[in-house]
Parts: C-alpha cells; structure tokens; sequence
C-alpha cells in the first residue's frame, strides 16, 4: 500500500513517523491550528486541529498518518467545533483587538476570521491579569494568552532557559515567568531568543516595533491564513526535513 | 383601511423597511462609519426608512424590521433602550466592537466600579476644588461591569468591527434586505 492518505477527498503523500499535520502542511493543505508549530514538539493542547479519521475525532497534529486513512478537515462540523474552541478562548481572555498591536498579524484572530467567528456567544470572564513591561526590550501582556507553551518550548527546547511555564490548573491555569520576583527583567530573557518571536497572539511583543508594518498591511491583511500559513508551514517543513 | 402590508400584497410599492439604530456605550464611530457607505445612501433610502436614530431624532423605537445596536451595555437606561430594541425590531443586529464584546468600555471590567468613580471625580489629577461624584436622579446608573449587547438580550446578527467599514455595513445590510444569509469575507470582517 503506497504511504498516502486521503484529506478531504484529497490524496496526500506522507513519510511514515509524520503526523496526518506534517504530511498535510507539506503538501500544502491548511489544518488550523493554534500551539502547533513545524519546528517544536507538538503539543495537542489548542484541540483546532481537531479532523476526524475514519468518523472518530483526533488531533491531526498527535495522530500518526497511515496508508488509507480518511480525514475530514474542513467540513461545515468541523468550523463549527473549531469555531466553539475559538469562541472559548475570546471569553477567557482579555482580547481586545482594537488596541493590540499584534492585530492583523495574529493567528488567533486570523482562525478566528477563517472560521466565520462574528460573536463571542458565550459570556466574557473579563480577567484581571497584570502586563509585565519589566524588560528592556520586551513587553508581556498576559491578557492575550491562550496557554499553547510556544514559548514555554521555545525557551526549554531552543533557548536553553526555561523562562516561561505555565502554573495553576483548570480555569486557574495561567503563563508565569521563571525567577524569583516573577518579572521578565530578571531572568536571563534576550529579545533575540526564540521565545520572543514565537508567540501567536500579543502576549510576547517587542518593544518599539509595535506600530512599523501598519495596520491593513499585516500579514493576513493580505491574505486570510489559510493561504497565508500554508505556504509559511509547508517552507517550514521542508527546511526541517 | 389600507396598510403598507396590503398594498406591497397587492403589487404597488413594496413597502420599504423600516430601520432603527442607536448607539449604547459607544462612541458613535459606527454611525459615522455607516454614514462612509457616502452616496450609497440613497438606492438604500430607496429600501428603507429609518425609525428611531440619530438620523430622525426620534426617541423612542417603534415597531421595526431591522434594529441596528452600537455599543455595549454600560448603565440602567442602555438596558431600558435595549430592551425597547428587541421588543420591536424583527431583527436585531450587534453592530461593531463594543456591541459585540463590550470593547473599550469594557476594559474598565476587571476594576471595581467604587474605585473608578473615586478616581475619577474624587482623587484624581486636575479636578475642582470640593469635585463630587455626579449624583444627579436625572444620571442614569452606572452597572458594574459593561456587557456585550447579547448578554442582555437575544442578538439575531453581529457585524465586528473597530467599526466596521462602510463596505463591511453595505455588504451586510443589502445581503440582509435582499433576504440572504450576510456573509463577510476576507478583508470585510475585521475585529479592529
């Protein structure tokens, strides 16, 4: 049996050990997703990435591809499961897009635009949660976060620093930075890890850049993520392999 | 006697729609952002008339085919204008941020109401000797907290925006009067 599967009625070749994710963003398909990232251990956290093979739900970005399988992934349940996800997460946090500086440049909102999400239908928590502008060079909204631990991989797997965790559990579960006082400013933080350029949403920004690409000329300004990620995860994947 | 209903029955006129709009705990940036839908104004004032709004100055909203909401719900009387929106407009419609999240109003949220009062007429910067906190019965309430206009009431429609464009409203609305299901693609639907 030769090592494809099918992906919305789609052929797509894989190498075995790849997930149904890495396969599809290879071959150019889109499968949206939130904490999954070509370059870290995959994490099945954010759930959007949630397909069904064979009728039984599982997350394309932990599930081994395998000769034959059959996975719906855009299909009308599954935006609506997705969008659901998204809605859960909007209400959580303090997501205030008009004065966020990642706007038009955020994967959370641009699924969000993809999904067809108009409303947050569910009541809002309206958090208190503090920003940390301790560091030279980076500002922390912790407002924005959505728990994926890009950072958190991004810092232990490529760093080497361990600056970010997540503490608490359930509804309490929350980002916390690694040092004594709990501000950025002291731990070994430098603006050129890649834990400062990972985050998908406006937790981790970079001080003084905020506003140099305008609003309407962002990243998914130009075109909606499903175009736009694919061709960014696919060049990801190939230069991994 | 003839009512607008019957003549659209028998094949004159269609009766045209009639439109409410308000703006709650909003800034008006809405209104003025449908006002950029410019001289396409007039084939829509060809489909519709427009009851309560800042555009009539009527103050109370009479029976209503479409019901456009600006803003969250930020005190007593956005409450009692809201309620008076979904008793008579057939289709209620979220339009932009604050309507639909609660937006900049809402950032005051996670701060206690007392406090924010104090602060602002009592101890902060640059007030007026013997400065109170406005206890006019004329004042409507404050709530503690600003709530999403569908929190309050069922919401049939949300249009986001920080506003929405002129285009985002005209694509929505016409979609809307010619009786289809308002779909915003890429590039109308925006959160900012």
């Amino acid at each position: 049996m030769n090592n494809s599967f099918l992906l919305d009625g789609e052929d797509v070749p894989f190498i075995p050990g790849q997930t149904v994710m890495q396969a599809a963003a290879a071959a150019g398909k889109y499968i949206p997703h939130l904490c999954w990232h070509p370059d870290f251990t995959a994490h099945g956290s954010c759930k959007l990435c949630t397909v069904k093979i064979g009728g039984r739900f599982a997350t394309a970005c932990t599930t081994r591809a395998a000769a034959g399988q059959e996975v719906d992934n855009r299909t009308e349940e599954l935006t609506a499961k997705r969008r659901t996800l998204l809605q859960l997460l909007f209400v959580e946090g303090n997501h205030f897009c008009p004065s966020c500086e990642k706007s038009g440049n955020c994967v959370l909102q641009a699924t969000a635009y993809e999904m067809g999400m108009l409303s947050p239908h569910f009541d809002h928590f309206y958090p208190d949660r503090a920003v940390d502008a301790s560091h030279p060079d980076v500002l922390l909204d912790f407002n924005r976060c959505i728990m994926c631990e890009l950072c958190v991989r991004a810092s232990r797997e490529v760093d080497g620093k361990d600056v970010f965790a997540l503490s608490g559990r359930g509804a309490k579960s929350h980002l916390i930075v690694n040092s004594e006082t709990g501000r950025l400013a002291d731990t070994d933080f430098a603006v050129t890890d890649r834990a400062a350029e990972v985050c998908p949403v406006g937790v981790i920004l970079k001080k003084r850049v905020g506003f140099a690409v305008p609003i309407g000329q962002r990243d998914y300004d130009e075109k909606p993520i499903s175009e736009k990620a694919v061709g960014k995860v696919a060049d990801g994947v190939k230069e991994a392999g | 006697m003839s009512t607008a209903t019957d003549d659209a029955a028998v094949g004159t006129t269609p009766r045209k729609l009639k439109v409410a709009t308000v703006s709650l705990a909003g800034c008006f940036g809405c209104h003025m952002s449908f006002l950029d839908i410019d001289e396409r104004i007039l084939p829509l004032l060809e489909l519709v008339e427009f009851d309560r709004s800042p555009i009539t100055d009527i103050k109370h909203c009479g029976p209503c085919d479409i019901g456009l909401i600006e803003g969250g719900v930020c005190n007593a009387e956005n409450v009692h204008v809201l309620r008076e929106f979904r008793a008579n407009c057939k289709v209620l419609i979220a339009l932009g941020a604050c309507a639909v999240n609660g937006g900049l109003p809402a950032q005051r949220n996670h701060l206690e109401l007392a406090d924010i009062l104090q602060q602002v007429y009592r101890t902060g910067h640059g007030l007026a000797d013997g400065s109170q906190i406005p206890n006019d019965p004329e004042l409507p309430l404050p709530l503690n907290q600003v709530h999403p206009v569908h929190e309050v009431v069922r919401i049939d429609y949300f249009l986001p925006g920080c506003p929405p464009s002129g285009d985002a409203i005209w694509a929505f609305l016409t979609q809307l009067i010619e009786g289809r299901e308002p779909a915003l693609g890429h590039g109308l639907l925006h959160y900012d």
